[in-house]
């Protein structure tokens, strides 16, 4: 085993290495508990690997200098947490229809307003169906350990490059302060073609113009409708799920992702000693939900539980999935209230009662 | 090999986090899965300080412990929150050179270390952790004590002087009381 | 044989599209200055443009460079992440208006200018919303009527206009801060100067060009009155000068050196 290449590190910090394997020299960010080590760690090493990092004098401003940079085709990310993402949505929905890759990693609190700074799972919907105005659509990877964290940074950037669109990881407070071991892969850094950034225009080809604005209605139609082609793609190639304990298709099927997911982990193992059958169905791509995966599910399962760190966001997208046709009951605890196992397994007792 | 759990507690500057850490290493090192967890926020400014260690043979589900089955607990603000959380039967590491009483319940194992003292003796109180580090490695007997003597070295291998010694000795002394504790 | 001489003719470094501008709008004249610039200093190929929201929200269709354009206010923040970005030989610019750079784009302006960003800020000072349909700017003087002033600006209620170069010329890093007029031959011909002054310094520091320029149709006046209105209003309160130059940085800059060491050890 090659244990000598296994590291122990924060969430936060793998993330920002993570970023920096996969090519990232550039990070534009401002800081906000709990996410200060990602900053923290770039404003140390990007400098030694002859990258920049630079903090903005807001979140608002950090999303604009994430657009500048991705226009000029780099590899670029920002982190923040909920009330710093809601200040980067303007930013957002201009990369999303300048068709700008960058890659914005979320390390979600408590909420609504100031809220707290403890774990929480209640930007889902900001995420999936907001992240700023206007029709478009990112695609949001939520991981449920710190080496899935890493291994989806990779994957978040090559995303972002291929779709040429904004993608976030979507991770909360207890994935970013949590260390755990981790293994970079070896992998080399995709590199993409960008003809389209702005650069600096040689003689031979027209300028290059990163614009989101298109007076003609008919004319923004048509941008809308090719950036919908795309996200159509995306949803028929990158619907990502993990299934755990599902193989003798359980009545029960526990719904949750991120940190949530975990912690039903244990307590569905707790349960199965116990002869209770059920198992779980984890979402990896929040958007795009994995719609194919969870259907598959549907016609064995008598109920869904989903689990939420929050009052019930992702219950919806599961909800749409599974119809009128199976009952999906929720279970949750929000303002930075981390559900127990002892809680969650309470709760399937109260299913099956 | 067994699966271990365990909350360590204290003032924030008391190392706490750090042997968290250096645990957490010694373990995945031998090939274990790990997760450290700490409390964060504005309460670690001068307040109190925890973090959960979580060491097992399979990939581990929830970081959260509610009921841990150890807690090592620097000060008297944590022997108050974290003893009435540990699992009945469970172990409690108590520093008596800061907490002037004894534990209250009776179904616990409990092992007092005059954390402070020892480490002054030798060459720094600023190394209790490290003694209630020995202590606990000691008892649990899970996880091997070279492996932790190894991490606390790495840990400080970039120190000047002779903290890295000073450490290393502070946890043996521990490890001494915590292996002959019954 | 008749003799025709070339006397002007459109800088290369604009586009063949027709600029959309109302008549008697100096907007035009500042495009063709800055072009003017860019294809006498032959940096075509090197520069970087950042258009606005405001009335010159289409610029990029008329600067024959590669563009970005940016959300409104955040020209120096988009320009922040292209110069952090790309090949230090390039030449980054914005463009903005009074509405877009001194009310909802403070913040991005203030800090690039701190942050000593390596960028050619060019300012329109027109004192009124043009694209919007002629509301209260920043730079509204006191008693000017706008759409959303229609008793006049009342300072009392919403304080004096901004002046920018005065306010960025407190900064330390600014190497080039400059106010000119758009507004007569003379003036143009010293705009001229000062944004090629601008674009040669660029590379040294942060450089800010503010130009008074008229909105005739804002304003309600026709453009003639316009340039009179201006020279009687506006430049008594923004005068025009050079505040900024290599020769006059600010000493503090060199003096100040604090003793205080903040976290000399790494974390354990």
């Amino acid at each position: 085993m090659a244990t000598a290449q296994r590291l122990l590190m924060k969430g936060t910090e793998a993330i920002a290495e993570a970023a920096i394997r996969a090519g990232c020299r550039h990070f534009f960010g401002y800081p906000i508990t709990p996410q200060n080590e990602i900053p923290e760690y770039m404003s140390k090493r990007l400098p030694q690997v002859g990258g920049v990092y630079l903090q903005a004098e807001s979140e608002v401003s950090a999303s604009n200098m994430l657009y500048g940079a991705g226009g000029s085709g780099v590899r670029v990310m920002t982190s923040s947490s909920s009330p710093g993402i809601a200040l980067m949505a303007e930013g957002f929905s201009y990369l999303c229809g300048s068709e700008i890759p960058a890659v914005v990693v979320n390390i979600m609190r408590g909420g609504p307003g100031l809220g707290d700074i403890q774990p929480s799972q209640g930007d889902y919907a900001m995420c999936t169906k907001g992240f700023g105005h206007g029709d478009k659509h990112a695609i949001v990877l939520a991981p449920s350990t710190v080496q899935e964290a890493v291994d989806l940074m990779a994957l978040a950037f090559d995303l972002a490059d291929q779709y040429r669109n904004p993608c976030v990881v979507m991770g909360d407070g207890l994935i970013g302060q949590m260390m755990e071991p981790v293994t970079f892969p070896e992998a080399p850094v995709k590199v993409y073609d960008k003809p389209w950034a702005a650069t600096g225009k040689p003689p031979t080809r027209k300028h290059n113009i990163i614009n989101s604005l298109y007076l003609d209605p008919e004319e923004l139609e048509r941008h809308v409708y090719h950036l919908f082609e795309k996200y159509e793609r995306m949803r028929a190639d990158e619907q990502r799920h993990e299934t755990f304990m599902l193989d003798d298709a359980p009545p029960v099927v526990i719904c949750a992702y991120g940190t949530m997911a975990r912690i039903a982990k244990t307590a569905i193992r707790e349960l199965r000693k116990t002869g209770v059958k059920i198992g779980l169905f984890r979402p990896i791509t929040a958007w795009p939900f994995p719609v194919e995966a969870l259907s598959g599910v549907v016609q064995s399962t008598k109920v869904f539980l989903a689990v939420e760190m929050s009052m019930g966001q992702m219950i919806e997208d599961v909800r749409m999935v599974v119809g009128r046709d199976r009952p999906v009951k929720f279970f949750g605890r929000p303002g930075g209230v981390i559900p127990t196992v002892e809680e969650i397994i309470h709760q399937v007792k109260l299913l099956s009662n | 090999m067994a699966s271990e759990d365990v909350v360590m507690a204290g003032f924030g500057g008391q190392g706490l986090m750090a042997i968290g850490k250096i645990l957490a290493k010694a373990a995945m090192q031998e090939g274990r899965h790990v997760t450290w967890l700490p409390s964060y926020g504005p309460e670690m400014r001068g307040g109190t300080a925890n973090c959960v260690v979580i060491i097992d043979d399979d990939a581990i589900g929830s970081p959260v412990v509610k009921e841990p089955r150890a807690a090592i607990v620097m000060n008297k603000q944590s022997i108050d929150k974290f003893e009435p959380t540990v699992k009945k039967g469970g172990l409690l590491i108590v520093n008596k050179s800061l907490i002037d009483r004894k534990a209250a319940r009776s179904d616990l194992r409990v092992i007092y270390v005059d954390a402070n003292a020892i480490a002054e003796n030798e060459g720094s109180g600023k190394s209790a952790n490290m003694v209630a580090l020995g202590a606990y490695v000691g008892a649990v007997k899970t996880t091997t004590p070279k492996a932790v003597e190894h991490a606390i070295a790495e840990n400080f291998k970039d120190k000047r002087g002779s903290v890295g010694d000073i450490n290393v000795r502070a946890f043996l002394r521990g490890l001494e009381i915590g292996s002959a504790a019954k | 044989m008749s003799e025709e001489q070339l006397i002007f003719k459109r800088s290369k470094a604009l586009t063949d599209a027709y600029f959309h501008y109302c008549p008697g709008c100096t907007h035009g004249i500042a495009h063709r200055l800055i072009a003017e610039v860019i294809e006498e200093m032959d940096i075509q190929d090197k520069t970087i443009g950042v258009c606005p929201v405001g009335c010159s929200v289409l610029a990029y269709n008329y600067f024959d460079v590669d563009i970005h354009e940016a959300s409104h206010g955040r020209a120096p923040a988009v320009a922040t992440g292209i110069r952090r970005t790309l090949p230090q030989d390039r030449y980054v610019f914005t463009y903005q208006g009074d509405g877009d750079l001194a009310s909802i784009g403070m913040a991005e302006i203030v800090h690039a200018a701190n942050r000593g960003e390596k960028i050619t800020v060019v300012f329109i000072n027109n004192a009124i919303y043009g694209m919007t349909g002629g509301q209260m700017a920043p730079t509204t003087l006191p008693g000017m009527r706008t759409t959303t002033s229609p008793y006049g600006r009342d300072t009392a209620l919403c304080g004096h206009p901004i002046r920018m170069c005065e306010l960025l010329n407190t900064l330390v890093e600014p190497v080039f801060v400059a106010r000119g007029a758009v507004t007569t031959p003379k003036y143009i011909n010293r705009a001229k100067k000062l944004l090629r002054q601008a674009f040669e310094l660029q590379h040294t520091g942060f450089t800010f060009v503010e130009l008074l320029s008229t909105c005739p149709t804002g304003w309600g006046l026709t453009p003639e009155n316009s340039v009179a209105w201006l020279e009687r209003n506006m430049v008594p309160f923004f005068p025009l000068s050079v505040f900024r130059e290599p020769a006059a940085m600010p000493a503090a800059a060199t003096k100040y050196a604090p003793d205080l060491k903040v976290k000399d050890d790494a974390k354990a």
